[in-house]
């Protein structure tokens, strides 16, 4: 498998997400715009991770490496960091719905003042 | 062309097909599921590049616990089809050209990478559990533990923010 | 003692600070006398120089004071020369002030305390400036006193500041001042560019015949400029007689004895590179006898007392450039002298005359002041009769120098001359039938008021006196009595380079006599007619001129011509440039440049219409174009 095809998957996944955040008001949805945003930079993570591993693989075999763990790990906090940040967000939504009675985000243009 | 591929482009497909979906839907309900879709076949793909742990992990907490929270606000909230805000056409179409546009650009910038760079068919044991685990609490421990924190405050901010005033 | 000759400008500087500071304070007895104090002061100290200076075997000395500017090449000394030429000029400017200055404390005592120390302020300030310029041993320096006295000029002319037409005529002396001196600066440029130094020893050292005569022509040129602006030549004479809205006193200072013979001092100064310069010195000869028959010429139908007294000192100062013009430097600096001597004496007569009047100064509405004014009377007639060039006063010897010198150079310039002597004869002597002969012709008011004036007045007049009757004797010329030209010894040592590069012409001792008693013979008469014709003159004649007495009444019509040819376009052009440039284009430019940027703020402050959708599409495209700039084209960031 060329590393081409992961690249091109995960840049449609991503502006998939950037054309979801664009074209919705509903919050909840540009909220899990977001997540798929993140999910096509982690898909990308690991394929690079993986690509990372085969080349040091042919080099010292395919027992004697661990790269392309770092990779890996890195998948892992994103999505550690994800998960709080959608529990804080999520937090945000709620009372903004709260207020507004809405999660449309064109009620939040306080940024005009 | 063998197994791997095969599955590759399904994959790929649906990947792209449910998140094309979970774009479009009105009703924020099917979003959600459709994005549960959408990360149980990015799942498939780590299973195919040997990320065997990451596919898991991403399966409990995205698909999982993250999307179930969400399905829990919208279902709080009461949002249907009918309740949800329209964008102005033009916007929407501006939009869909912004974001063709970003990945055209990327595509086009990337198209010439080093095509040789190929990803092993072999696999690897990397992605185990075991020896992420290994790397997890030895090299990345205080990382780890940093994240324990992090979790904390975002649950003290979740509790500050959704509280009533 | 030369090397104390920084004590001469340096006591007037004193004398201003101590009357400009305190003008407030200070009682009206005690700011006369630390004027005049400061003026006798610096006259006690040129006469002790002088004394110096005299002796046999005396060079020229240089004090040097300090670096003024010493920039690269440029090295400027505050430097003061002494010398016979500029202690003459010590002399006759501390001499004449300090009696002038004796004057003003009677004559200004009507003014306010305040305004009384503010005008001995200026006076002093005009002295040091004066003195500056005569002492400047480099024209720099000489320039900041051209300047100085340039100022003066212009403060005093306005010293009644409350009246429009007294400042109107003080800014027009000091714009036409402005044309001379922006020449006379160039001047000085192009000195410094061709010499490489703007002290007198170093250009003059280095001016040789023949050696680039053409520059030599532009920069003596420039300077004559700036020397017609100054000493009212033409064409820029026309401020003098409008400066004439000034102080009497000041009149006979600033705009008689004084400053207005800066320009004949800095040619005569010069005098090395005008002799080799003939070109410039054809000009100025030329320049100097128009101007002296055309203000002659003018004077002849002027009635008020101080105009006919202004184009007679126009008049007078053209004689001493066509003196400069032929190369009778001596000539031209011994008529600065006596002329100092009787013009100050005629404009504080007449200053005594309008004191006497109140205020009046229409000739015509004056006469028969001999009875009442007897002390100035008399010493108004000596002055007529110097001014004329009546033998044995000084006027004579000084005037006879300069036109036998001008016929041996050439007998067209000695016919049109005389020509102007004899309307000088004839309209002094107008003047003073006009005004002291016949009978009076003012209201009765005036006539129960009129007295001899104070004795600080009548003083200055009788010493002026004295001295226009005696002041030419230095000068008798060689073809009278040999060796009698004391004058001419005396200068010798700075005119000699250039009367070896220009001898002066030799003219046979039988010819000068005929000359002489010829043109005397013809002044007498004019004098006479002058007198006679006027003596009976009343009121009852005055009628509308007409024909050529109507052009000199309204003196030719220069003012009018260059109203029309100079100011009358310049005016246009400025309005053009204000009402089109400025209005349209400038202002068009400006005003635009802010109705655009309204313009477009006000549409672009549609765009922050704080919905976060629309944020985040502008922010998309721009990464859109910042990769598309990135990676296509690396090479424009």
């Amino acid at each position: 498998m060329p590393i081409n095809y992961y690249i091109f998957l995960a840049v449609i996944l991503f502006c998939i997400g950037v054309v979801g955040v664009l074209t919705r008001r509903n919050a909840i949805i540009i909220f899990m715009c977001i997540e798929l945003m993140l999910n096509a930079v982690n898909l990308l993570l690991v394929a690079f991770s993986k690509a990372h591993h085969a080349v040091a693989a042919i080099n010292a075999g395919p027992a004697g490496t661990t790269a392309g763990t770092d990779g890996q790990m890195f998948v892992f906090f994103i999505m550690v960091v994800a998960a709080a940040e959608v529990s804080v967000g999520l937090a945000i939504i709620v009372m903004m719905y709260r207020n507004t009675h809405s999660v449309d985000v064109n009620f939040l243009n306080r940024l005009k003042h | 062309m063998n197994v791997t591929q095969i599955l590759f482009w399904l994959l790929s497909a649906l990947t792209v097909f449910s998140a094309l979906v979970v774009i479009t839907r009105k009703n924020p309900v099917y979003s959600v599921l459709w994005l549960i879709i959408t990360f149980i076949s990015i799942s498939g793909h780590y299973i195919l590049l040997n990320a065997q742990f990451l596919a898991v992990v991403n399966v409990i907490v995205y698909a999982g616990a993250i999307m179930v929270l969400f399905l829990f606000v919208i279902m709080l909230m009461n949002l249907n089809a009918d309740a949800e805000p329209q964008k102005n056409k033009w916007l929407q179409f501006a939009g869909v050209i912004a974001g063709g546009c970003l990945a055209l650009v990327i595509i086009a910038a990337l198209k010439n990478v080093d095509a040789k760079a190929r990803i092993a068919e072999t696999g690897s044991d990397i992605g185990l559990i075991e020896n992420l685990g290994k790397v997890l609490f030895t090299q990345y421990v205080l990382p780890f533990e940093i994240s324990s924190v992090l979790f904390l405050s975002a649950m003290v901010g979740a509790v500050v923010i959704g509280k009533k005033n | 003692m030369s090397q104390l000759v920084y004590l001469v400008p340096m006591f007037p500087l004193i004398g201003f600070l101590i009357n400009g500071l305190g003008r407030n304070v200070l009682p009206k007895p005690l700011v006369g006398i630390i004027g005049s104090a400061a003026l006798l002061a610096s006259f006690v100290v040129s006469l002790l120089i002088f004394n110096e200076v005299r002796t046999p075997g005396f060079s020229a000395v240089t004090v040097n004071l300090f670096d003024f500017i010493h920039v690269g090449k440029l090295n400027v000394p505050f430097a003061f020369q002494v010398d016979q030429l500029s202690v003459l000029f010590l002399l006759i400017i501390t001499g004449v002030g300090f009696l002038i200055h004796v004057y003003s404390t009677s004559y200004m005592h009507d003014e306010s305390p305040s305004s009384y120390a503010r005008y001995f302020a200026y006076l002093n300030l005009f002295v040091f400036s004066m003195l500056l310029l005569v002492l400047g041993s480099n024209y720099v320096i000489m320039f900041i006193g051209w300047e100085g006295v340039g100022l003066c000029s212009y403060l005093l002319i306005g010293f009644w500041f409350k009246n429009a037409d007294y400042n109107y005529a003080a800014r027009k002396a000091f714009v036409m001042n402005r044309i001379g001196d922006l020449a006379f600066l160039i001047g000085i440029f192009w000195i410094f560019a061709q010499f490489g130094s703007v002290n007198y020893a170093d250009v003059f050292s280095q001016a040789r015949p023949g050696a680039s005569a053409h520059v030599l022509t532009g920069i003596t040129l420039l300077l004559f400029i700036g020397a017609t602006g100054k000493s009212a030549q033409i064409p820029l004479y026309t401020w003098l007689p409008d400066a004439m809205a000034g102080p009497t006193p000041v009149s006979a200072l600033i705009h008689a004895a004084t400053m207005v013979t800066a320009g004949i001092y800095m040619i005569a100064r010069s005098n090395v590179l005008y002799s080799l310069a003939p070109a410039t010195q054809g000009v100025i000869a030329v320049i100097g006898l128009c101007t002296a028959i055309l203000a002659a010429s003018i004077a002849i139908q002027q009635n008020d007392i101080k105009k006919v007294l202004a184009y007679s000192t126009v008049s007078q100062l053209g004689y001493m450039f066509l003196g400069l013009g032929v190369g009778a430097y001596t000539g031209a600096v011994f008529h600065v002298m006596t002329h100092a001597f009787f013009k100050a004496l005629l404009f504080l007569g007449a200053g005594s005359v309008i004191h006497a009047m109140g205020g009046e100064q229409d000739i015509r509405k004056m006469g028969g002041l001999r009875k009442f004014m007897p002390v100035t009377s008399i010493t108004f007639l000596i002055g007529c009769l110097a001014i004329a060039g009546i033998f044995p006063f000084a006027g004579f010897f000084s005037k006879d120098e300069i036109l036998s010198r001008a016929y041996a150079h050439n007998p067209v310039l000695y016919v049109i001359g005389i020509l102007g002597a004899l309307m000088t004869a004839f309209y002094m002597f107008r003047l003073y039938s006009l005004t002291f002969a016949g009978k009076f012709r003012g209201t009765h008011d005036q006539e129960h008021h009129l007295h001899e004036s104070p004795a600080a007045i009548t003083i200055p007049l009788i010493v002026l006196a004295v001295l226009s009757v005696v002041g030419g004797w230095v000068g008798i010329p060689e073809f009278m009595a040999p060796n009698a030209h004391v004058l001419s010894k005396f200068l010798e040592p700075v005119f000699a380079n250039s009367h070896v590069a220009a001898p002066p012409g030799e003219i046979a001792a039988s010819t000068e006599w005929a000359l002489t008693i010829g043109s005397l013979v013809l002044i007498i008469g004019f004098c006479t007619w002058g007198y006679m014709k006027f003596k009976n003159f009343t009121l009852a004649e005055v009628k509308e001129s007409t024909g050529l007495a109507k052009i000199l009444e309204n003196k030719w019509y220069v003012d009018e011509l260059y109203d029309a040819i100079i100011v009358k376009p310049i005016n246009w052009i400025a309005g053009f440039l204000n009402n089109v440039v400025e209005k349209l284009g400038i202002d068009g430019l400006v005003n635009g440049v802010g109705k655009l940027v309204q313009y477009g703020s006000r549409q672009i402050r549609l765009l922050q219409s704080g919905q976060v959708g629309i944020y985040v599409l502008l922010m998309v495209i721009g990464i859109v174009v910042l990769f598309v700039l990135q990676l296509f084209f690396p090479n424009l960031i």
